[in-house]
């Protein structure tokens, strides 16, 4: 069973990157607005547009999508 | 007088007395871009594109141009929506200094940035042309629109562009601007929500790990695992524990010092001692390396009690988020007219005691002051509560919050802000609900026998096992104190309060708050205000008596004032065809008079209607006896009057009313004419039922009565009979005359000493806090003179359309008209309380059977461990299967 003592460290590590990834996104408020993003994402940023080189930067924190 | 002459105007409407001049259009054609119906004339044959106007054209190619016609087929695939229309503001305010100091933020890189609040968005077609304005407006940086809070933030280059210009390119989109107010606490409250929700992050994440490590040592016992491995799993839980009771719990430790300072006991006391026993006897044992762990225990119990409290913090800020959102609609620009006598756009902040402001029709006072110019008709009702519209001239004052009705005034400013009357009364509104004692939670009033038994409790099991087996004495008192920490028991409030505010908040009804729903579970005295909350709150027109041949001429008249009896008039009889008047002329507080067909028709007040038929009285003697005056009206002591149409001169046709003969007019009275119409009887029995009368004249002949008031609400009658079915009792407090007060009264049936009538602000609120020293009292209302009662009262509520003040003091407000929304919502409370019962009951039980097993040593972390999920299981799906708010009548 010594491998435990590799595997629960390894395990331990991923599980702490991930809460790392969690915390980051939440400052960064990817959690403020759950429900506009829903709707944003069935956009098509290239049609009709006739600037399609300049992508709107968002203001807020999140990128666009 | 016979009854039937008196006909309520539903039965007239309904019954198509009159014809409907509107004929129906053959084919409705939609406008391309706002979506409302084109006139026929305005069609264009063989054309694809059909628009309404010529601003929704403009808009139209606008788009175009800009190569965004996407907006037009995302807006379908969003489905039919509401028209859009744009209000065509200047927005000039926006630019304003004082604006800038309050609402817009300068960023690092010199951008400036703003939260707006754009009324009417609410699918991905206008996500898709907001967050489009960095394309259509050079110098807009940034543009990104929050759907659930109907707010935009934008940021933008001053140097380039104005705000005012982004705004009207926004308004012209159909999505008229408004500045978010509530912006600054907005920041708090993200910080608030992000951090509780890290919080859960981790808690989660711990839990879960440690739970994987429980599952192995259970998993263990049945199948030998060696010592080593074993102490591996418990020093690993240990340590994985340690940042979620570190961190994740710190909320916890808070609430119980604070319970501990204030020695007010809450449901965090028993939290924190459970959580930090189970977690110090674990780690005692690992550290001597026997007895049991509740790692996973203490873990899992760490994230559900922070859901529960993610699941409260997110049910307060939705019915706070709608306040504000109506609060931002309050208006923020206000029409200064400047030295030169131009008029300009300005942030309402910026005007000044002495400035003149422009106030059209329909808009709302900003501020105290005196009128300088013109005259109009004022609707007080929201300030005073008496529902017939002022009419103020120059020289009378006006006061903020109140509206406009007629026509177009200047106003000399005398107090802004909290120097208004409105203002002073908000300060009672907040000095009334500073003074309003807490109340007890259900589930915190039993905390503090909880603690003391848990306590007492676990000493016991320690002293007990100390004579039995002193090696377990501590292991079943830590075993005790965490199978008995509140788990179920602090979710049962948050829960059941959140899925039955949920539910009301789907009803039209937003609570500000869980211990509302406690509050209004009990019967209490349930005061209404009256005008706009028991009543509409606008004067229509309610019966009409005498001769209907004469409507036609009643509303041609009245087609030409903008007076709002003569509006009603024109509202309850849209489709009646009236010939055209000549020569009218209004009298200010008198009435109108004017030529139809030759004949002369007056409609006004009695007296107006009786002196003007009086004097022609007068008149025709004297023509009798000295026969052939130049001009009658000379003679006629009429009160100086407006001309309402043109320059008319008034040519009454006298010889006709000498047509019927002088015994009749010298009778002096007019029960005396030809068609036997008793208009006196009729006004003194109105004047019962408080319905302004008001009387039509044709040549000198009373011939007709209209009847105008204020109608009480359909569903009050059932409202109120449902109120006392619930136990409670019903009365009106109300600002407006007394005898009116008690017509509504009489009419619902209601209990005269609980009716109030003539009370001011503070009246009311003097009036409900003595009320409440003999119990709870829940006050409906809808005013700015309701605000401090409703703030003072144990519970307030504002019922839709209330005026701004009235919504930040009430606790509870309905966006649906009517006032079946106060009974659903009492009614409600009451379930939620019985559903909060009940899962009180059941985290009890559970924690009972926890006790015993705990006693009596047999408890072990796996027990504890499935014990405490199922207890947490129970009280959520009980939470949230139960019906609570429910439209009546729907089962």
């Amino acid at each position: 069973m010594s491998v435990l003592y590799l595997v629960i460290p390894i395990a331990l590590l991923m599980s702490g990157g991930s809460v790392a990834v969690f915390l980051w996104a939440v400052k960064r408020g990817q959690f403020d607005d759950v429900s506009t993003p829903a709707v944003r994402m069935l956009h098509d940023d290239d049609v009709g547009s006739r600037d399609p080189g300049k992508e709107p930067q968002a203001p807020g924190s999140t990128p666009p999508s | 007088m016979p009854a039937a002459m008196t006909r309520d105007l539903d039965a007239t409407a309904e019954g198509g007395q009159f014809p409907d001049t509107c004929a129906a259009v053959a084919q409705v054609v939609d406008c391309s871009h706002c979506g409302l119906p084109v006139a026929p004339a305005d069609v264009v044959a063989q054309s694809p594109q059909q628009f309404c106007c010529n601003g929704c054209a403009a808009v139209y190619s606008a788009i175009y141009q800009q190569g965004l016609e996407r907006y037009y087929q995302l807006r379908q695939q969003a489905g039919k929506a509401e028209p859009t229309r744009s209000s065509g503001r200047s927005y000039t305010e926006l630019d304003d200094q004082a604006f800038r100091d309050l609402h817009v933020r300068t960023l690092p890189s010199g951008m400036d940035q703003v939260e707006l609040y754009l009324q009417g968005v609410h699918c991905s077609a206008c996500v898709w042309i907001v967050e489009r304005l960095t394309q259509i407006l050079p110098g807009v940086v940034g543009s990104r629109l929050d759907l659930h809070r109907q707010s935009a933030e934008i940021v933008w280059d001053p140097a380039q562009v104005a705000l005012s210009e982004i705004a009207r390119k926004i308004d012209v989109f159909g999505y008229p601007v408004h500045p978010f107010r509530g912006a600054s606490t907005r920041l708090l409250r993200r910080q608030e929500e992000r951090t509780l929700l890290m919080r859960i992050g981790l808690a989660w994440a711990v839990s879960g790990n440690v739970m994987m490590m429980s599952l192995s040592l259970y998993a263990g016992w049945f199948s030998d695992m060696d010592a080593d491995t074993t102490q591996l799993f418990r020093w690993v839980s240990m340590f994985v524990t340690l940042p979620s009771l570190l961190w994740s719990a710190q909320p916890f430790y808070q609430g119980a010092w604070s319970a501990l300072k204030t020695r007010l006991l809450h449901m965090d006391l028993p939290v924190a001692i459970g959580l930090s026993a189970g977690y110090l006897g674990g780690a005692w044992n690992v550290l001597r390396g026997q007895g049991e762990i509740y790692f996973d225990s203490v873990a899992s119990l760490i994230f559900l009690l922070l859901v529960g409290r993610w699941v409260q913090l997110r049910q307060r800020r939705q019915a706070s988020d709608a306040a504000e959102l109506l609060f931002s609609l309050a208006p923020s620009a206000v029409h200064l007219v400047d030295a030169r006598g131009a008029v300009q756009d300005v942030a309402i902040e910026r005007v000044q005691v002495g400035d003149v402001v422009e106030v059209r029709s329909g808009e709302a006072f900003p501020t105290d002051g005196v009128i300088d110019q013109g005259s109009t008709t004022v609707d007080a009702s929201v300030l005073t509560g008496e529902s017939r519209p002022v009419e103020v001239g120059v020289g009378e004052r006006v006061h903020a919050g109140t509206t406009n009705l007629a026509s177009q005034v200047r106003v000399r400013t005398e107090h802004t802000g909290e120097g208004t009357r409105v203002g002073k009364l908000m300060q009672a509104v907040e000095e009334a609900a500073r003074r309003r004692a807490p109340i007890v939670a259900l589930a915190d009033a039993i905390v503090g026998k909880f603690v003391a038994v848990i306590l007492s409790l676990a000493a016991l099991t320690a002293l007990l096992w100390w004579y039995l087996d002193p090696a377990m004495a501590l292991d079943n008192a830590v075993a005790l104190l965490i199978v008995t920490c509140p788990c179920a028991l602090g979710l049962a409030t948050p829960l059941a309060v959140h899925a039955a505010v949920g539910r009301a908040a789907r009803l039209g009804i937003l609570i500000k708050g869980g211990d509302v729903v406690e509050r209004l579970s009990k019967p209490a005295t349930v005061l209404f205000d009256k005008t706009g909350t028991l009543t509409q709150g606008k004067v229509t027109l309610q019966a009409t008596a005498g001769d209907e041949a004469v409507f036609p001429l009643v509303l041609a008249l009245e087609r030409q004032s903008s007076h709002p009896l003569a509006r009603a008039v024109v509202q309850a009889w849209p489709g009646l065809a009236a010939p055209e008047a000549q020569d009218v002329e209004q009298t200010v507080g008198g009435g109108l008079r004017g030529v139809i067909g030759g004949q002369v028709v007056t409609v006004g007040s009695p007296e107006f209607v009786l002196s003007q038929t009086r004097t022609r009285v007068e008149i025709t003697r004297q023509d009798l006896s000295r026969s052939g005056a130049t001009n009658p009206i000379e003679g006629a002591h009429l009160r100086p009057t407006q001309q309402a149409n043109g320059t008319g001169e008034i040519r009454p046709d006298f010889p006709r009313a000498l047509t019927l003969g002088p015994s009749a007019l010298l009778a002096g009275s007019p029960s005396a004419f030809a068609t036997g119409f008793d208009a006196q009887a009729q006004v003194a029995q109105w004047a019962e039922r408080a319905i302004t009368p008001v009387l039509v004249a044709v040549d000198g002949q009373v011939r007709a009565a209209l009847g105008f008031g204020d109608a009480v609400r359909p569903d009050a009658a059932a409202c109120i009979a449902a109120l006392r079915q619930f136990g409670c009792r019903v009365g009106i407090l109300s600002g407006d005359h007394p005898r009116v007060v008690a017509a509504v009264a009489a009419q619902l049936g209601l209990d005269a000493d609980l009716c109030w009538g003539g009370a001011s602000p503070e009246a009311k609120l003097a009036r409900v806090e003595l009320e409440k020293a003999r119990g709870d009292v829940v006050m409906v209302g809808d005013g700015v003179n309701d605000a401090a009662a409703l703030a003072a009262a144990t519970v307030g509520i504002s019922v839709h359309g209330g005026a701004e003040a009235s919504l930040q003091a009430a606790d509870a407000f309905l966006t649906r008209p009517g006032l079946e929304p106060v009974v659903e919502l009492i009614e409600g409370a009451k379930r939620t309380v019985a559903v909060i019962r009940r899962n009180i009951a059941f985290s009890l039980v559970y924690n009972l059977v926890g006790v015993v097993l705990a006693v009596s040593g047999v408890l072990n972390p796996l027990f504890a461990a499935v014990l405490m999920p199922l207890s947490s299981l129970t009280v959520v799906s009980s939470s949230f299967r139960s019906r609570t708010f429910a439209r009546r009548g729907a089962e």
